[in-house]
């Protein structure tokens, strides 16, 4: 036992940080069972839970991008929606042949997961040699075609298989796929995905939540992660050490989309409607908020942050017409008060031990 | 013939979104911030000018100049009590923070003027007192043009002319432009730094209302979400342009606006948007700082 | 280190604030099923008492109602005016003293089906009975398949696509499907434009507009209307129609069809204006509102013709009504959306009248009598005389077609 703390004592900081962080995710998901078991969960909370863990799934996917990279992405839920979009055709197209709906689930997460690091590949190849801004702008634009391209898409199902069309024209509708009598729409263009089947879990949000914490955290700790983290620190000095820009950037960007496109496919089989309207300018802007507000590069921030700004509105339903008001206001005043100057000083004074720790870190 | 009528109105489109970019790319130009909130305050000057017509009855430019007046007030208000604290900050807390205000003037908007459109008068009829159009005619009436969008490119053109002349010419124009390359220094020299940049933003917000004014007189409706797509497509304008410059911010919301317009005529309708999205990637890719942004090599 | 330092526990303390916001929100939404319990029994007896003297059986007590729309957000009018008018109806429901009382709860889901099921829950855990919702199509699908689950009664103002009744038997709606208005819309050009050229022009990214157009042009093939041209734009193109517009003159269309909201309608009017473009305008139910816009030249709708079940012009006193208490309350002129929340709550209390039901009975004892009774009664409302409903969910009245003439809906 002593030589464990000793152990425990021994290990470096980050080490600490990470190993907590997943005791924390545990430790949440352990009490938050034994409140829904016991009955003292009320309905809201117990129907947030898979939209959190989406959440916290892509907000600890963009603070890979945003923080740890250290390139600004206006386009997160576009990663998010082709994962959403593809998980849903897989889960619906699979229904047949896999009665399972857990089975189904793992390979609509996987599928979105895939689909949405291909997306990441093809916009990561050109788009990471842009900078600053210029980046930012394109991810936002990446994350407005996508969304205008999933609005022409008709897709549909029946027993010769999967039929896909473009209504490019404007003229063409789900008829002019010619499923057969007992086909199944999945997607009809705007209308997005109806008459899904809610096959998501929180215990597989959970799951996804851990693994993309072991993924990212190990990804950061790595030898990868320090190359990346001195790309973002300073690019010229790291290149003229030899550190492959695009290898390492892409690295970060793809495993960051793959992310986000598994939290889609939870997300997106987690309700029985899905358009792809969803997945505009102002989701991918609410999960960077996340990302800021937890911190750049802290992962448990993230987690944090994503839950309680998740619920944050949710729990001021009470001021009816003035909820999206004072959310307004409490954004504006916490981004205020956190870099205040006055205020970190008595932070600093309330908390002296706390700091000398952070110091050190 | 059909392609020059596409043309024309995809310039007088572009040029409500060049005036918007101009507000947008002069802000970025000296506060180095992305002011997501600009578009709403559009919204705002819209609004004003709509009660100032429809309560009080002033003629459309008078109410025009009276939400000047109010969008400049208010834009100072919002740089002085959200943007200024964070001077010091990094640029994501005023990123965070504009998206903040944006949300603010969305709701309030809603709770004042309330959730169902607003049909806005244009500040030019669209048809005069006898019922018939008011538009320029040309080639036998082949082509025609309306008043309000030759005012509109008129107007656009004239403000950046102006606009350029000030940050060129004048001695406030002058410190802008220091402010700009290096704050730090140009503290040094004896400007103030903080009162450059509450300036720039009282300009940018008058620029918003006059914005706001054409904006709706071209879609003759308001909402409080009225401000939030154009505010997103100028941004895009800006940056295509190259963000900082205010020839590009004209050249590139003229551009945009011509895209937009021919890719609906010759391609598709649902996928306008997507296209300009493209066109633009493609040009960062070609030219990383947009098509009139300067070049800066860093320095190591 | 230290900036990071304090964020964190300015988090931390905004997670104890919302947790414990959280907390007391539960802790009152599950205090207050038994409380309103309580009250239910206290009152459903009165209510037994009352009912002694008339023949509508044993229904009674202080219903919980449920509205779910979107209250903020691009689509705030829509939802608003729905949840205003069903508190009209509630408020004169209660005025009337009866056995039966209602208590009506709007949440806001800002038409986004997440906000929608969210919502949801949470009236769940305020004691809600019966849902007026959703408003909107999209946020419908995902919240109905959530009160098929529970087993919750679910009436829809307006959700009108198809796929929020289907495969539900719970789920009934008070609007027309998108399909019956594009059908509807084709039989009635093909009836009195025989042999028109006709452009459609929609909205791409709209469940409802997209759900309309997908009929009206499957119907027009079997009718054999030539449909010379069909544009779309989407919610980030919705201020610029000329190219539409130029598309459809330019096809020689002399009937241009809507399937859209009438705030981009009105864009598109003085845009074909300026053009000098004048196709004869035919909208559906969507369009209704068009007048009542503040600031809107009416010259400029001239002519439109329309299909909507509610016309804020009709001269019957129960319309007439309705149109000045809410004037009265909210300073507008009330929209379909308006009158399709009022009428939610008639329908609703028709049919527990019909039912049977008292308020202590659980929701989906109560889900069980209304689903029963549903296909049964026939309600006058605003949006139709004599709607009846089939089982599938779907409601039977004639829709009406109006044309636009000095500022007001006539019968053409």
């Amino acid at each position: 036992m002593k030589k464990l703390i000793q152990k425990i004592k021994g290990l470096k900081k980050t080490t600490k940080v990470d190993f907590a962080t997943y005791l924390g995710v545990i430790l949440a998901f352990v009490i938050v069972n034994l409140l829904r078991t016991g009955g003292l969960l009320n309905r809201s909370l117990t129907g947030m839970l898979v939209p959190i863990c989406a959440y916290i799934v892509m907000a600890v996917s963009l603070n890979l991008t945003v923080g740890i990279l250290g390139e600004l992405s206006l386009g997160h839920a576009g990663f998010m929606s082709v994962g959403a979009f593809s998980g849903v055709i897989a889960a619906q197209g699979l229904q047949a042949s896999i009665p399972s709906a857990p089975a189904r689930l793992v390979i609509a997460i996987l599928v979105g997961a895939v689909f949405a690091a291909a997306a990441g590949f093809i916009v990561g190849v050109p788009v990471l040699r842009l900078r600053g801004d210029y980046l930012a702008i394109v991810t936002l634009a990446f994350g407005e075609i996508i969304k205008d391209l999933i609005n022409c898409l008709l897709v549909g199902y029946d027993s010769r298989g999967l039929h896909m069309a473009f209504n490019i024209s404007g003229s063409l509708t789900i008829n002019d796929l010619g499923l057969e009598p007992g086909g199944m729409a999945i997607i009809k263009g705007a209308q997005g995905a109806t008459g899904t089947t809610a096959i998501s879990t929180f215990t597989a949000g959970f799951v996804l939540i851990m693994i993309t914490l072991v993924v990212v955290l190990n990804l950061v700790r790595s030898r990868a992660g320090r190359a990346i983290m001195a790309l973002r620190d300073n690019r010229i000095a790291a290149e003229s050490v030899g550190v492959n820009v695009t290898k390492y950037k892409l690295m970060a960007f793809v495993t960051s989309a793959s992310l986000a496109g598994a939290a889609g496919a939870l997300y997106g089989l987690n309700y029985s409607n899905l358009a792809a309207s969803k997945f505009s300018f102002d989701t991918s802007i609410l999960v960077l908020v996340y990302v800021v507000l937890g911190g750049l590069g802290n992962m448990w921030g993230s987690i944090i942050a994503a839950a309680v700004l998740y619920i944050l509105p949710e729990a001021l339903r009470e001021f009816a017409d003035y909820r999206m008001l004072v959310y307004a206001v409490v954004l504006i005043l916490v981004m205020l008060a956190t870099n205040n100057d006055q205020l970190k000083a008595l932070a600093g004074r309330i908390l002296p031990k706390r700091k000398g720790a952070a110091d050190n870190g | 013939m059909e392609f020059l009528s596409y043309l024309i109105s995809g310039i007088s489109l572009g040029s409500v979104y060049a005036i918007i970019a101009l507000g947008y790319t002069m802000v970025y130009g000296i506060a180095k911030m992305l002011n997501f909130a600009h578009g709403d305050v559009i919204m705002v000057g819209g609004y004003v000018s709509f009660c100032a017509v429809s309560y009080l009855g002033l003629p459309g430019w008078l109410s025009v100049v009276l939400a000047m007046a109010v969008c400049t007030a208010l834009g100072v208000v919002i740089e002085g009590l959200a943007y200024k604290p964070l001077r010091q900050a990094t640029s994501l807390a005023v990123l965070i923070t504009a998206i903040g205000v944006s949300y603010f003037l969305q709701n309030a908007a809603q709770l004042i003027w309330g959730a169902s459109p607003k049909g806005y008068t244009p500040l030019i009829p669209t048809t005069n007192a006898q019922g018939e159009p008011n538009t320029l005619r040309l080639f036998g009436g082949q082509l025609s043009i309306s008043y309000i969008s030759l005012f509109t490119m008129g107007a656009c053109i004239v403000i950046m002319v102006l606009l350029t002349l000030f940050t060129n010419r004048t001695k406030l124009g002058k410190a802008m432009r220091a402010c700009s390359e290096d704050k730090g220094a140009a503290q040094l020299m004896g400007i103030n730094v903080n009162a450059t940049i509450s300036l720039t933003f009282a300009i940018g917000s008058a620029l918003a209302a006059v914005a706001g004014g054409l904006l709706c007189s071209f879609t003759t409706s308001l909402m409080p979400t009225t401000g939030s797509m154009p505010g997103i497509k100028a941004f895009t304008a800006a940056v295509f342009g190259g963000i900082g410059s205010i020839p590009g911010a004209f050249l590139g919301g003229i551009l945009l606006g011509v895209i937009e317009s021919l890719a609906k005529a010759y391609i598709s309708t649902q996928l306008a948007n997507a296209i300009l999205f493209a066109v633009l990637i493609i040009v960062l890719l070609v030219k990383p700082s947009g098509l009139l942004g300067k070049y800066v090599p860093e320095k190591v | 280190m230290k900036k990071k330092n304090l964020a964190a526990l300015l988090m931390a303390g905004a997670m104890c604030l919302s947790l414990l916001a959280g907390c007391s929100g539960g802790d009152g939404g599950e205090s207050n099923p038994p409380a309103s319990d309580a009250g239910a029994q206290e009152s459903a007896p009165a209510g037994n008492g009352n009912q002694g003297g008339q023949t509508t059986g044993t229904a009674g007590g202080t219903f919980k109602l449920g509205g779910i729309g979107p209250l903020t957000g691009e689509n705030a009018i829509y939802g608003k005016a729905a949840m205003n008018g069903a508190q009209i109806a509630v408020d004169e429901i209660n005025a009337l003293g009866g056995p039966i009382q209602f208590e009506l709860q709007a949440e806001d889901d800002q038409a986004d089906p997440e906000l929608g099921v969210n919502a949801y829950h949470k009236l769940l855990d305020d004691g809600a009975q019966i849902i007026v919702g959703s408003v909107t199509s999209g946020s419908g699908i995902a919240v109905s398949a959530e009160t098929y689950k529970d087993r919750v009664f679910t009436l829809t103002p307006s959700g009108s696509s198809v796929d929020v009744i289907s495969g539900k038997d719970n789920v009934f709606q008070v609007c027309f499907t998108d399909p019956n208005q594009g059908t509807g819309s084709a039989d009635y050009i093909a009836e009195n434009f025989s042999g028109a050229k006709v452009a459609v022009i929609y909205r791409n990214d709209d469940a409802y507009s997209q759900g309309i157009r997908d009929t009206f042009v499957a119907e027009a093939e079997t009718k054999g209307m030539s449909i010379v041209y069909q544009g779309t734009f989407t919610k980030d193109t919705q201020t610029d129609f000329s190219v539409q517009l130029a598309g459809a003159q330019n096809a020689g269309a002399d009937v241009l069809f809507l399937p859209i909201y009438y705030q981009p309608a009105s864009v598109i009017l003085a845009q074909a204006a300026a053009m000098s473009y004048a196709p004869t305008f035919f909208g559906v139910d969507g369009m209704d509102g068009i007048l009542a816009m503040e600031g809107f030249d009416t010259s400029l709708a001239e002519g439109v013709m329309l299909l909507t079940p509610f016309s804020a012009d009709a001269e019957d006193e129960r319309t007439q009504g309705f149109v000045k208490k809410y004037n009265e309350f909210y300073g507008e002129i009330p929209n379909q959306f308006a009158a399709d929340g009022y009428d939610a709550v008639y329908v609703i209390y028709e049919a527990i009248q019909a039912a049977g039901c008292t308020s202590d009975m659980s929701a989906a004892d109560i889900c069980e009598a209304l689903v029963k009774a549903m296909t049964a009664i026939s309600v006058d409302g605003l949006t139709g005389q004599g709607m009846t409903w089939q089982s599938t969910g779907e409601v039977s009245k004639a829709p009406m077609a109006v044309v636009i003439k000095d500022g007001v809906y006539v019968t053409p």
